[in-house]
C-alpha cells in the first residue's frame, strides 16, 4: 500500500560479527539509552519494578546453542535488529505510508504522526524487528541513529549509531553497504558475510559475519614434535639442563 | 507515492556534557554524562579513558536508571520494628551521628575491637582503611575475602602483581591468549576489547571454563573443565613443558628464584629456606665464577643448575626442586585426565600449542633497557601467550595454589612483563616485601599501630595475642589462614555471633549486602543478625549501614546512613587504592556531583570524615580539635600520606605549574581533573614498558612518580619462602606454633612450591550422593545485586533458571518448565531448570545475584526476581560440615581464607511445581515504597 523508492545507491546499515559478539547487551541497552530520549516517543517499560517488566526495545540479542555431529555444543550470540532490508515487506504494507524507506540512504524509518499502531508492519517483518510501543501505541524500531549519524551537533567519530559506537568488542560495524569499497562492504567479502534468511527474499541491507569455526586445534600427532621428552625424570632433566645452559648465550664458563 | 517527512538531522544532542567515572561495576570506565535542563539525559563511554576508550557496557548504559532507581534511600533512618522487619523512622543527619557517636565513642575509648568496620564493593579502601586505623580497630577490611584473594594474593607473592587492576595481556602483540574462569566484572570493558583486538589481529583464544557462555562462546577452543581441576589441569601442562624443554631457562635464570639455592638437609633448622649471606640476601652460583654471589649482584649470571654444599648441607637451585616436583608421572596428563574431564591428548596439544607460539613465534622489540643486575638489553625478546583469570579458579580451597600454580606456567613460558605476554599496569608490579605487614596493636584512645591489611612473610607476622587467639574478628591472619591479605567479612557476622574470638558491639558496614547475596548460608545469617541473648538484647547489639539503595541488608540495620548515586558524589580511584591503570599508563580519576542529590542524603566518605571528627580521630581533627576536612572532596585534595603523595597523582603542585606523580597540595586539583575529563594518565616511557620488575629504567620512572621511594628491582618467586616458614612451624621449627589440629593441614596445604589437592567440600561430602558441581556467573549486563532495581536491566535477566547439562537433564527427565530439587549437606532449593549442552556435563549454574528477597529493592512483591529468582547461596555454608572431631573448619581456602563458593557439590531431583522458588522468605517492609508501573523516560522536551 505504501510504495517503496528506487533502490538508492547509498545503502546504510550495519555489519554484525557473530564471531566477535560476547553477548553482552551493551549494544541493547545503549540503543535504548539513545533513542527513549531521542527519535520520536520514548520506549516505554510496562511492570518497570514488579512482575515480569517487558518494554520497548529497538534492539535485542539472543543465544542459540548449536551441537556439531561431533564435539562440543556451542553458543552463538545473535543481536537482531531492523536489516533495512532493500524490499522492505513492512513498508509496503502500511495503510497509512508512516512506514518508509529514505530514498537518500535507504533507512527504513517510521513517520510516528502517522502512525495508527495497527502492526501490520511488525506482522509482516519476517525477522520480527519491530515493537509496537504499549503506551504510546506507535511501532517503534531501529532507525539506525538517523538523528546521531548526520548529526552536526557532534563530533565526527561520534556520527555513528549507538549500538556501534558502544559496542566494546568491535562486534558491530557501521557503513554503506551500498560502496564495495567501504570498509564494511570489505569486511562482508573478507569474512563471507551473509543475508539472514535470503529465501524471504527482502534482500536485507545488514550482514551478519559468521563464527569461525571452533574446536578445531589440530590434532596432537601434528603438535607432538613440540613436546619431543628431553628428560623422562628429575635427574634425567638436571642433565639436560647443563648442556642446555652451555648452549645459552654466554653459556659454558 | 506519499513525499517523504523532513526529517531534522542534527537535534541538539544535550546542553553540557559532564564527565565523570562509572560506578555500575568494579571497571570503573570513563562516561561521559549527556545534560538537559540540568538532569542526565543521556550516558555514554569518554573517548579519551584509559579504561574504555569511548566503549561502555550495558550496565554503564543503563545509569541513568540507576541513578534515578526508586529503591534510593531518601534520608537517615532509625529501626523501629524488630530487626528484619523493615521497619523504620525517618531521622535528620543530626539524629543520625549523634546516635552513631554514642555507640562509637565509648567502643573507642575502652575497647576500639569491638567495631568490626567492613566495607563491601568499597571503591575507596585506602580512605575507609584509614579511618578504621585511626579509630583504633584492628577489625577493617573490604570484600576481598569473599571475592578474588586468592588471585590477589597468589599473583602479589609469586610476581607482585596479579590480573585485572595489576595486569593484563599485551592485547596489541598477544597471539595466543588463554582465559580461566573469571568474573565478568574484573575487568569488563577492557577484556572485551582485548578479544576484539585479538581477533582482528588473527591470534586465537582458548577459554578453560565449566560453562561455555559469553567469552567462552567466542573462544577458539573451549576446555570445559570440571569445577576445582584447574590447578591440575596447569601442573599437567608444566610437566608437558618441562619434561620437553619448552620453557625460557635464560629468563628464569635471570628473573626468578629457580637459581636461588635452597637448603636441602631435613635435620637443619634451615631446612626448606634460602640460603643467604650475611646481608641476607638469597644465594645463587653465579656462572661467571662458579662461586656463591647474591642474587642482585651486579654483572652475577645466575646458575639454574649448579648445586652448592656448605658445613655439610646441600644447597640446591629451586629449579630442582621443581624438576623433582613436576617431572613426575603424578602430573602427567594420562594421571589427570579423568579428573579434570580433559582427555590426556587434549592436554598435550594445548601444552604443544603454548610452547609453539612461545617460542616460534617469539617477537623482538628494538628498544634497550638495562636490568637491575647492570646488564644493559639491546633488545625486548618477547612470547606472545597471555592468560587472564579470576574468580573462577580462585573461589576455590584449593585456589591460592591454583593461581600460583597459573603463574608458574606464564613464568616458566618466559611470559610475564614481556611483549605478547602478560604487563603490569603501574603502580605495580609491586612484591610481596614492598607491601605492609598487617597490623592489629589495639590501644585504647589512639590509632592502631599501623595499617590492618598487608602480607605476612612468617609466623611472626600473625596477629595473634599472647594465648595464640586471632586478634581480628575474622580471624585473619591467624593458623586457621595466615596469608588472608584482604581479611574475611564473610565470617564477621558468624564470628560475631558465635563470640569467637570475642563479642563485638557495633557491626558497622557500607556496600555489602551481606544478608542476601553477599553471604553464604543466608537463613543461619538472618537467625545471627536477629538473635536475641537472655536478656533479650541482641547479640550483635548495634548495626550500623551505609548503602544508596534499599538493599535487603537495610531492614537487618539499627541505623541507616543514605549514601549517593555515583553521579551525585565526590571519589577519588586511587593510585594508593584499586588504580585503573594500563600497561602503558598511569592514571588515576575522579567522580564529581555531576547533579546534586533531591534527597537528604550524603557521600558516605563524607559522613566518615564528620564522625572522624565528631571522635577526635587522629588524622580527622586540627590541633585545635576542629574538624580538618569539610567532605570527601577536601580530603581528597588536601590529604598528603606521604611526602608529595595524595590520593590523586595528577595535577598535583609542582615548581612550574601542575605535575604529575609526586607534588604539594593544590587546592584546584579537583577542578584540574574535572578540566581533563575527569582522568589523569602520564605514558610510561618506552624503554620501561616491559620488564618492570627487573628494569633499571622502569624503577627509577617509578620512583621518580611516587610509586615507591627507593627502587626495589626483584625477581619472580617461584618459590615462595614464606609459605615454607609457615610450613616448617606446622612441622614444630620455630617458637610461634600452630595448634594441633591445624599442623597437618598446614604441612600439606603451605607448600612453597605450588600444588594440587582436592578441594574441601570433594572430601568432606560423599561425593557420590552429592555428585553434581553447581556455580554462579555474574551476567555481563548485572552487577551483583544491583542491576534489579534497574528498569532496563531487570528486563534482560529478570529470573535466573538453573541450567542443566544433557547428561543431568535426560537422566532426570526433565522437559521445558520443569523445577528441581537442588539439595547440598547443608539445605535444599527448588528452583526452575533449563537445559544447556555447552556445559560440563557435571556442572550446573545459575547467574548471581538474580534472586531478591520480597520487598526490597523498590520491586513489587510479584517481581519475577522474586518468585521465579533465587540463590544458590542457601546451598552454601561458611563451616564445613561437622567431621566428628569437635571443631569446625570454615569453608574457606587454608591459605588466604578466601570463600570457597566454587567447591559446592549437589544432587538434583524433579519436583513438583511450586508456586515460587524455595526457600521462600517472608516479605519485608520497604522504606522506600515501590517503584511506578510504567515508564517512559524522556527527560527532553
Amino acid at each position: 500500500m505504501t510504495q517503496l523508492p528506487p533502490p538508492s545507491a547509498k545503502k546504510l546499515g550495519l555489519v554484525i560479527d557473530l564471531d566477535t559478539c560476547v553477548g553482552c547487551h551493551a549494544c541493547v541497552v545503549s540503543c535504548k539509552g539513545w533513542n527513549t530520549e531521542n527519535y520520536g516517543a520514548p520506549l516505554s517499560d510496562q511492570n518497570a519494578y514488579s512482575g515480569a517488566a517487558s518494554g520497548t526495545f529497538l534492539n535485542r540479542v539472543h543465544s542459540y546453542e548449536v551441537q556439531p555431529d561431533e564435539g562440543a555444543a556451542q553458543l552463538i550470540h545473535f543481536p537482531k535488529s531492523c536489516l533495512h532490508c532493500e524490499d522492505a515487506p513492512c513498508v509496503t504494507v502500511c495503510p497509512t505510508g508512516a512506514s518508509y524507506k529514505r530514498a537518500e540512504d535507504g533507512i527504513v524509518l517510521v513517520n510516528e504522526s502517522d502512525c495508527i499502531g495497527c502492526g501490520l508492519c511488525a506482522w509482516a517483518c519476517p525477522y520480527g524487528a519491530r515493537e509496537l510501543d504499549a503506551k504510546e501505541g506507535v511501532m517503534k524500531k531501529c532507525t539506525l541513529c538517523v538523528d546521531r549519524i548526520y548529526n552536526e551537533n557532534l563530533p565526527e567519530e561520534d556520527r555513528q549509531p549507538a549500538c556501534v559506537r558502544t559496542c566494546p568488542a568491535g562486534a558491530r560495524h557501521f557503513g554503506d553497504l551500498g560502496d564495495e569499497d567501504s570498509d564494511v562492504s570489505k569486511l562482508v567479502a573478507e569474512r563471507g558475510g551473509f543475508d539472514l534468511m535470503p529465501e524471504q527474499g527482502t534482500k536485507p541491507v545488514n550482514k551478519y559475519l559468521p563464527p569461525r569455526p571452533k574446536d578445531e586445534m589440530p590434532e596432537f600427532d601434528v603438535l607432538a614434535p613440540y613436546l619431543e621428552p628431553i628428560a623422562q625424570d628429575g635427574k634425567g632433566f638436571v642433565g639436560w639442563l647443563d648442556k642446555a645452559l652451555s648452549a645459552l648465550p654466554g653459556g659454558a664458563k | 507515492m506519499i513525499p517523504q517527512p523532513t526529517l531534522d538531522t542534527s537535534p541538539k544532542v544535550s546542553d553540557e556534557v559532564r564527565k565523570t567515572t562509572c560506578y555500575m561495576c568494579a571497571c570503573r570506565c570513563g562516561i561521559n554524562v549527556h545534560m538537559k535542563d540540568g538532569k542526565v539525559a543521556y550516558i555514554e563511554g569518554n573517548k579519551d579513558h584509559p579504561v574504555n576508550q569511548g566503549v561502555l557496557c550495558a550496565k554503564g548504559s543503563a545509569g541513568i536508571m540507576q541513578h534515578n532507581a526508586p529503591s534510593r534511600l531518601r534520608a537517615p533512618l532509625r529501626r523501629v520494628g524488630p530487626r528484619g522487619s523493615g521497619e523504620f523512622e525517618e531521622i535528620s543527619w543530626e539524629e543520625a551521628l549523634t546516635q552513631a557517636v554514642d555507640w562509637l565513642k565509648p567502643i573507642r575509648e575502652k575497647h576500639p575491637e569491638k567495631l568490626a568496620f567492613f566495607t563491601g564493593r568499597d571503591q575507596s579502601q585506602s580512605f575507609t582503611g584509614f579511618w578504621a586505623q585511626g579509630f583504633g580497630t584492628p577489625n577493617f577490611a573490604a570484600h576481598g575475602g569473599f571475592c578474588s584473594v586468592n588471585m590477589a594474593a597468589a599473583g602479589i607473592y609469586t610476581m607482585g602483581g596479579a590480573f585485572w587492576e595489576f595486569g593484563q595481556p599485551d592485547w596489541d602483540r598477544t597471539k595466543l591468549f588463554m582465559l580461566f574462569g573469571v568474573a565478568e566484572d574484573h575487568d569488563s570493558n577492557p577484556i572485551k576489547m582485548g578479544i576484539g583486538r585479538l581477533k582482528q589481529n588473527g591470534g586465537r583464544m582458548i577459554g578453560v571454563n565449566p560453562i561455555r557462555t559469553g567469552y567462552n562462546a567466542v573462544a577458539d577452543d573451549w576446555v570445559g573443565i570440571t569445577p576445582g581441576t584447574d590447578g591440575l589441569f596447569i601442573l599437567a601442562m608444566v610437566h608437558c613443558l618441562m619434561k620437553a624443554g619448552k620453557i625460557d631457562l635464560d629468563y628464569l635464570a635471570r628473573f626468578t628464584n629457580a637459581s636461588v639455592l635452597v637448603n636441602e638437609d631435613p635435620d637443619s633448622d634451615q631446612f626448606g629456606l634460602f640460603l643467604r649471606d650475611a646481608d641476607g640476601q638469597p644465594q645463587v652460583i653465579d656462572r661467571n665464577t662458579g662461586q656463591l654471589a647474591p642474587w642482585n649482584g651486579k654483572g652475577v649470571e645466575p646458575d639454574l643448575a649448579a648445586t652448592h654444599r656448605a658445613r655439610g648441607v646441600t644447597h640446591r637451585p629451586v629449579f630442582h626442586q621443581m624438576a623433582d616436583r613436576y617431572l613426575s608421572a603424578d602430573y602427567a596428563p594420562e594421571a589427570v585426565a579423568d579428573r579434570c574431564g580433559i582427555p590426556a591428548e587434549r592436554i598435550r596439544a594445548i601444552a604443544a600449542d603454548l610452547a609453539r607460539v612461545a617460542f616460534d613465534e617469539e617477537i623482538t622489540l628494538d628498544r634497550p633497557w638495562t636490568d637491575f643486575r647492570g646488564k644493559k638489553h639491546g633488545k625486548m625478546v618477547g612470547r606472545p601467550v597471555s592468560f587472564h583469570a579470576m574468580r573462577g579458579i580462585s573461589a576455590h580451597s584449593n585456589g591460592f595454589q591454583t593461581c600460583r600454580a597459573l603463574h608458574t606456567l606464564q613464568i616458566i613460558l618466559g611470559s610475564v612483563e614481556v611483549p605478547g605476554g602478560m604487563r603490569f599496569k603501574p603502580p605495580y608490579p609491586k612484591p610481596a616485601t614492598a607491601h605492609p605487614k598487617p597490623h592489629g596493636k589495639v590501644t585504647p584512645g589512639h590509632a592502631l599501630d599501623g595499617p590492618h591489611l598487608g602480607y605476612t612473610h612468617g609466623p611472626e607476622d600473625l596477629l595473634l595475642d599472647d594465648e595464640g587467639n586471632p586478634k581480628r574478628i575474622d580471624k585473619a591472619y591467624s593458623w586457621e589462614n595466615p596469608m588472608s591479605a584482604h581479611g574475611l567479612m564473610h565470617m564477621v557476622i558468624s564470628n560475631a555471633h558465635a563470640g569467637v574470638p570475642y563479642k563485638i558491639d557495633t557491626l558497622f558496614m557500607y556496600m555489602a549486602n551481606m544478608s542476601w547475596n553477599s553471604s553464604m548460608n543466608v537463613g543461619g545469617v538472618h537467625k545471627m543478625l536477629t538473635d536475641k541473648d537472655d536478656n533479650g538484647d541482641y547479640v550483635i547489639p548495634h548495626i550500623i549501614y551505609s548503602d544508596a539503595y534499599s538493599s535487603e541488608m537495610v531492614a537487618y540495620a539499627d541505623l541507616i546512613l543514605p549514601d549517593t548515586t555515583y553521579l551525585e558524589r565526590h571519589d577519588c580511584i586511587s593510585l594508593l587504592d584499586r588504580p585503573i591503570c594500563e600497561a602503558d599508563g598511569v592514571a588515576d580519576a575522579i567522580r564529581w556531583p555531576v547533579v546534586e542529590p533531591d534527597r537528604d542524603v550524603r557521600g558516605f566518605q563524607s559522613v566518615l570524615c564528620d564522625l572522624g571528627a565528631r571522635l577526635d580521630m587522629p588524622g580527622f581533627v586540627n590541633e585545635d580539635g576542629s574538624a580538618k576536612y569539610k567532605d570527601y572532596a577536601d580530603y581528597i585534595t588536601n590529604h598528603i600520606r606521604r611526602p608529595g603523595v595524595g590520593p590523586l597523582a595528577g595535577f598535583r603542585k609542582g615548581e612550574d605549574g601542575p605535575q604529575g606523580g609526586r607534588g604539594d597540595v593544590n587546592p584546584d586539583q579537583i577542578q584540574d581533573y574535572i578540566d581533563n575529563g575527569g582522568f589523569w594518565i602520564e605514558h610510561v616511557p618506552e624503554n620501561a614498558a616491559y620488564y618492570k620488575p627487573f628494569s633499571m629504567d622502569y624503577q627509577d620512572w617509578a620512583v621518580k612518580m611516587g610509586f615507591f621511594d627507593v627502587v626495589q628491582p626483584y625477581i619472580f618467586q617461584l618459590y615462595v619462602e614464606p609459605l615454607r616458614k609457615f610450613q616448617a612451624a606446622a612441622e614444630g621449627i620455630g617458637e610461634r606454633q600452630p595448634p594441633e589440629h591445624l599442623r597437618a593441614r598446614l604441612k600439606h596445604t603451605m607448600d612453597p612450591l605450588p600444588i594440587w589437592y582436592e578441594p574441601f567440600e570433594d572430601t568432606a561430602v560423599d561425593v557420590d550422593e552429592y555428585p553434581v558441581h553447581a556455580l554462579t556467573q555474574r551476567p555481563m549486563a548485572m552487577y551483583h545485586s544491583w542491576g534489579t532495581q534497574n528498569a532496563w536491566l531487570r528486563q534482560i535477566h529478570g529470573h535466573n533458571p538453573l541450567y542443566v547439562p544433557t547428561k543431568i537433564w535426560e537422566a532426570n527427565s526433565f522437559a521445558e518448565g520443569d523445577w528441581a530439587k537442588v539439595s547440598s549437606v547443608h539445605g535444599s532449593i527448588v528452583v526452575p531448570v533449563a537445559h544447556q549442552a555447552s556445559l560440563n556435563e557435571n556442572t550446573v549454574w545459575t547467574w548471581n545475584a538474580i534472586g531478591k528477597r520480597k520487598g526490597a529493592w523498590a520491586l513489587g512483591e510479584d517481581a519475577s526476581e522474586a518468585n521465579k529468582g533465587f540463590l544458590l547461596n542457601h546451598l552454601i555454608h561458611e563451616l564445613m560440615p561437622p567431621k566428628g572431631d569437635g571443631l569446625r573448619w570454615a569453608n574457606s581456602d587454608p591459605v588466604t581464607g578466601q570463600a570457597a563458593w566454587f567447591d559446592l557439590r549437589v544432587k538434583i531431583e524433579k519436583s513438583d511445581v511450586p508456586n515460587e522458588t524455595q526457600p521462600a522468605m517472608p516479605a519485608i517492609k520497604s522504606p522506600v515504597g515501590k517503584g511506578p508501573a510504567e515508564l517512559d523516560w524522556k527527560v527532553g522536551k
